[in-house]
């Protein structure tokens, strides 16, 4: 029994291992292509080993005329700004509905509801936003539609406050002729860190790696964020060549190490997800429990 | 006792609510309305209260359309493959981590499986262009190569795109439905598995007459839902992990990437957006039967 024991324990851990072998040697793909010499791969193909390990894709990255610094700064500050602005608006909308005591609660429940089960589609949203908004290619554009508040986290936030905060607590600041945002600011917000640090992660996640608001509402190519800017280099070879150069002129000429330079811009984009990572799986882990079934 | 009533409505709730009432009306239920533009002949100058009425003639001619019916295939064709290999794979994976004794090794298991999850789908898509790039990729220039095959050029050859897109798609969510599944699978009490353990049931019998039987709800849930949202895609996975190659479209196009083409060329926005319409309505009518059926199973998992 114990001898089986343990062969099983081999048997599980060996398909475990191929399973995270399988999820991460794509990113060891990824990570040694950009450190390649750009001949080595035009000629042997990307590897899982760097070939003819070269910083020159990286070079070009940080030469800051070329506009991949910038675009850095803006995915850095939609996220932040969004982050922020997202986490206001859902904490301000889950609170009063997370209250027993809210006149017309239900109404307002029911409002976000159908809101998550029902949409007009990206057609009308769009015209909504362009249309009536004018919000084609200003900052708005990447902060607003569709990520500014979403349902499912106001839900997970109104759930958490109506089952972790007691009314009895409420109860008495309010005797204390403590006022509703006091209230929310000084006894909920701290009381709520385990939610509130989740949803932080995943609308901060949301903000980082969006690119269809920007395929959508941003054409001018000094605004683009980077995971814009990777969508548009990946399906327009040329915008690369061209876009890229224009800026760089007579630096680099005909000689832009495209191949590399793809990957070392791919690797700045999951860059910082990837460094917060081991810090923040623990909230990963909790917020895709709680919001599985619900989200 | 009026006065006392009266008392009782705190303005500043609502005064919270505001801003959050705002965002719905105008991202959510104005939009709702402008879902009448696929009953009109889209004029730019006109605005969508100004176009001409023209009934149903936008989803007549997307429906006479060969697309109509590519689309739906596809987009139904790959969630339902999605479902059940996420299924197969997030549970086969819960239950092999739950088997382990170390913590910490189960720990960085999940870890792992959850990288992929982390990133966006702009990288997954270079990720994905660094294996099958015809000249310079990893598959073409170190597998099929050593191997003595000859290179394919992938981004132009349709017929492999489902398996591609599955994986690809699989890579992703494989984490995420893991820990969906293992966390109902931990919940499971131990006196179970002891018990089972005095009857001398072998590891077999224990998964699937204790741990599958239990979870259950878990699993039916799961798959209602994403039954659900049968009508929906990742734009993302469609649009730009294939390289929005033409090539492919056949494969690739799904309800989502149509309806988005269409606001590129003004030629199709009607019949795109009655696409966009039948797939709102058809998926709300899906996620309520979807909920109502998961109601009666698990009243606690029901969304509402």
């Amino acid at each position: 029994m114990v001898k089986k024991d343990k062969a099983f324990l081999i048997i599980d851990n060996i398909v475990l291992i191929l399973v995270a072998l399988f999820c991460i040697l794509p990113f060891v793909l990824l990570f040694s292509s950009s450190f390649s010499n750009e001949q080595a791969i035009l000629h042997e193909g990307y590897s899982l080993l760097p070939r003819h390990f070269d910083l020159t894709a990286y070079k070009y990255v940080l030469n800051g005329s070329n506009g991949i610094i910038r675009a850095y700064g803006y995915s850095a500050a939609v996220t932040l700004i969004g982050t922020v602005l997202s986490l206001v608006i859902t904490t301000l909308y889950a609170y009063p509905v997370s209250r027993k005591d809210l006149r017309g609660r239900s109404v307002f429940s029911f409002l976000l509801f159908f809101s998550i089960l029902f949409n007009g589609g990206l057609i009308p949203t769009y015209m909504m936003w362009t249309g009536t908004f004018h919000i084609k290619n200003t900052f708005a554009a990447y902060i607003v539609p569709t990520l500014l508040m979403n349902g499912f986290y106001v839900i997970m936030a109104r759930n958490f406050f109506a089952q972790n905060i007691p009314s009895a607590i409420l109860e008495s600041a309010k005797m204390d002729g403590a006022g509703e945002f006091k209230i929310l600011w000084s006894i909920v917000v701290p009381m709520s860190k385990p939610i509130l640090a989740t949803l932080t992660l995943f609308i901060s996640l949301n903000y980082w790696n969006d690119w269809q608001n920007g395929l959508y509402y941003v054409t001018k190519d000094n605004m683009y964020t980077i995971q814009v800017l990777l969508n548009r280099m990946l399906l327009d070879t040329l915008y690369m060549q061209q876009g890229l150069a224009k800026n760089m002129a007579g630096s680099i000429g005909a000689s832009m190490p495209t191949s590399t330079l793809k990957m070392a811009i791919a690797v700045l984009g999951a860059l910082p997800v990837m460094i917060i990572f081991p810090f923040v799986s623990k909230y990963l882990t909790g917020g895709i429990v709680v919001g599985a079934v619900k989200g | 006792m009026k006065k006392a009533k009266h008392k009782k409505i705190n303005w500043a709730l609502y005064v919270m609510l505001i801003p959050g009432l705002f965002y719905l009306l105008f991202n959510n239920y104005i939009p709702m309305t402008f879902t009448v533009i696929a009953f009109k002949k889209y004029n730019f100058q006109k605005g969508v209260w100004g176009s001409e009425f023209v009934g149903l003639e936008n989803f007549k001619s997307l429906f006479s359309t060969r697309d109509s019916w590519i689309i739906l295939r596809n987009t139904v064709g790959y969630n339902l493959v999605f479902i059940v290999i996420s299924l197969v794979i997030g549970l086969a994976l819960a239950i092999l981590l739950d088997e382990l004794k170390s913590g910490k090794a189960k720990r960085r298991y999940q870890m792992s499986y959850l990288l992929p999850y982390m990133i966006s789908i702009t990288v997954v898509s270079y990720i994905v262009y660094a294996l099958l790039s015809t000249d310079t990729g990893f598959i073409n220039n170190s597998i099929l190569k050593p191997l003595g095959l000859e290179p394919i050029s992938w981004y132009s050859r349709p017929k492999y795109w489902p398996f591609i897109l599955t994986a690809v798609n699989q890579w992703k969510w494989l984490g995420y439905n893991c820990i969906i599944y293992y966390s109902s699978v931990i919940s499971i009490d131990d006196g179970y598995y002891e018990a089972a353990a005095i009857d001398g049931a072998t590891r077999w019998q224990r998964i699937f007459h204790i741990t599958i039987p239990i979870i259950r709800s878990t699993i039916i849930t799961m798959t209602l839902l994403q039954l659900g949202s049968i009508f929906r895609s990742d734009f993302g996975l469609f649009y730009q992990v294939p390289m929005d190659s033409s090539a492919l479209m056949n494969v690739t196009n799904t309800i989502d990437t149509y309806v988005y083409r269409g606001i590129k060329s003004v030629g199709t926005l009607g019949m795109s957006s009655a696409a966009g319409l039948y797939q709102s309505v058809v998926g709300f009518v899906l996620v309520l039967l979807a909920n109502y059926v998961v109601r009666k199973i698990d009243k606690e998992s029901a969304m509402f």
